[in-house]
């Protein structure tokens, strides 16, 4: 008797939230689509830097020349050792601290580019210098006696291969992406985690957040389906 | 037999001051083959690939069809070491030989057509109707011809074989280079491996072959070289090394025959 009414209670009270979230999405929508295009604005533009910078850094970790080597080694070990939150920091207030520059708060937005980038670009060439080192080294001997020059070899032979054999990870870091973007908090750019906190501190609600949550979970399944066709496009051989 | 294709004197190479080659000297005529046989850690594959220039020498002179491609040189404090020909030169004596490696090195993500004219194409600039013909010939003679859109996942490992032979032939080297063709193939898929190779050398194309097939060496070769500890040890027809008087190659050869 007991434990029914509880239960009963228990399943009112869900519904109750998932109600108040559905209503609460409706209402908010607009404000928080908002925010969530800017959301997609920094996971685009972040991307598309931090790919081929990462793609040099890596040359730079595999460089013949030592000082290079060290210089993308101490790098990588800096941007994937400190919190990516500190970074943001760094970036945005770097220029005041070391040279007096205020920047407007039209900086704010370049500033958490910069810092993603930066950051990113750290991860994807450890990702790549892992792919590019993984090739036998037959296919680069198979390439020399067929006499491709280095960078044939490199584009046509190694690229492509590596490119699928860095698939999976690069799919990792890119839906840790979607949720890190909502560090843009840190300094108050307007994507959707900080729409979302604004509105539940003025709510006391806590119905926001699990919004923006949703509108989370849903971009990385998009993102998910996307990379899945992309390795499936790629199982034609082996 | 007709001019002089290779020419290697006094070749030597070590790995970590460990001497690996210790002072070869070999030439091969046009249309021979020549099989190089002899216990693992001798130097064979060492050999194929100084003389391939995958591995730089360290010592002796490397020469294909009377061009020099590596040779001595002594500095002013009396080292002496191996010098390279130009790039330029370089890409030119390239062009003579082939090699065909002991696990095919095929590259996968191309299918058998593309891995055969992709090199003639966008290295030797050869028109790509041509190099297709070409291509569609080789694999009519090495009876591949269904496999010409199937990648080298789809093959088995014979197949592979004869496809990467196809892709060096493509190129058409003066001189084929063999590294164990066979030693990761199964009995089955050798013996379709070793026909290819003997009707090459019905063909009359210059091959020189690393292998442990001691019957196959003895059908197929005009010449037979033992190497053993860096050097080479004994050299003769097919009948001079099988009744050697060299008790080491006969005592090798009989163990391989067991």
């Amino acid at each position: 008797m007991v434990i029914a009414s509880i239960l009963s209670q228990l399943l009112e009270d869900i519904q109750g939230m998932i109600l108040s979230l559905a209503s609460f999405m409706v209402t908010f929508f607009p404000q928080l689509a908002e925010g969530f295009l800017v959301t997609v604005q920094i996971f685009v533009l972040t991307l598309l830097f931090s790919m081929p910078l990462g793609m040099i850094i890596a040359f730079g970790r595999m460089s013949k020349i030592r000082l290079i080597r060290t210089l993308s080694k101490v790098y990588i070990s800096v941007m994937r050792g400190t919190p990516l939150m500190l970074q943001i920091l760094v970036v945005y207030f770097g220029p005041y601290y070391a040279f007096g520059i205020k920047m407007g708060s039209g900086y704010r937005f370049p500033a958490v580019i910069i810092a993603f980038v930066i950051n990113y670009a750290a991860y994807f060439a450890e990702i790549y210098r892992s792919g590019i080192e993984s090739m036998p080294v037959g296919q680069y001997e198979a390439a020399q006696i067929l006499g491709y020059s280095k960078s044939q070899t490199f584009f046509k032979i190694i690229l492509p291969q590596v490119f699928k054999r860095v698939l999976p990870p690069v799919t990792n870091e890119t839906i840790t992406l979607v949720k890190d973007t909502s560090m843009a908090f840190t300094i108050s750019v307007a994507e959707m985690f900080t729409i979302a906190k604004q509105i539940g501190a003025a709510q006391t609600s806590i119905m926001p957040l699990m919004a923006a949550g949703v509108f989370y979970y849903i971009f990385n399944l998009i993102v998910a389906f996307v990379m899945e066709s992309l390795e499936k496009k790629f199982s034609y051989y082996r | 037999m007709g001019s002089k294709l290779l020419e290697i004197n006094h070749m030597k190479k070590g790995f970590d001051g460990k001497g690996v080659l210790e002072d070869i000297s070999l030439s091969v005529e046009e249309g021979e083959v020549v099989s190089i046989i002899g216990p693992s850690g001798s130097g064979k594959s060492t050999l194929l690939r100084c003389a391939t220039m995958l591995e730089q020498m360290d010592g002796g002179e490397l020469i294909y069809q009377g061009q020099k491609a590596a040779w001595e040189k002594t500095d002013k404090k009396g080292n002496t070491k191996c010098v390279y020909a130009t790039k330029e030169q370089m890409r030119q004596i390239k062009k003579s030989f082939g090699l065909v490696f002991q696990n095919f090195n095929l590259f996968p993500h191309y299918t058998v057509m593309k891995n055969i004219i992709d090199a003639p194409v966008s290295v030797d600039k050869v028109p790509r109707k041509e190099a297709e013909e070409r291509a569609w010939k080789l694999l009519r003679q090495l009876g591949l011809e269904d496999k010409a859109e199937a990648y080298p996942f789809q093959l088995s490992g014979g197949q592979q074989q004869r496809v990467s032979i196809a892709r060096a032939l493509a190129l058409q080297p003066k001189i084929l280079f063999f590294d164990e063709p066979t030693s990761a193939l199964d009995p089955e898929l050798t013996v379709e491996v070793l026909k290819v190779i003997k009707e090459l050398a019905k063909e009359h194309m210059t091959m020189i072959i690393v292998t442990h097939e001691m019957q196959f060496a003895r059908e197929v070769s005009d010449r037979i070289i033992f190497m053993e500890q860096g050097l080479i040890q004994e050299q003769g027809t097919p009948e001079q090394i099988f009744s050697s008087s060299n008790a080491r190659v006969r005592d090798f050869i009989g163990k391989m025959n067991a």
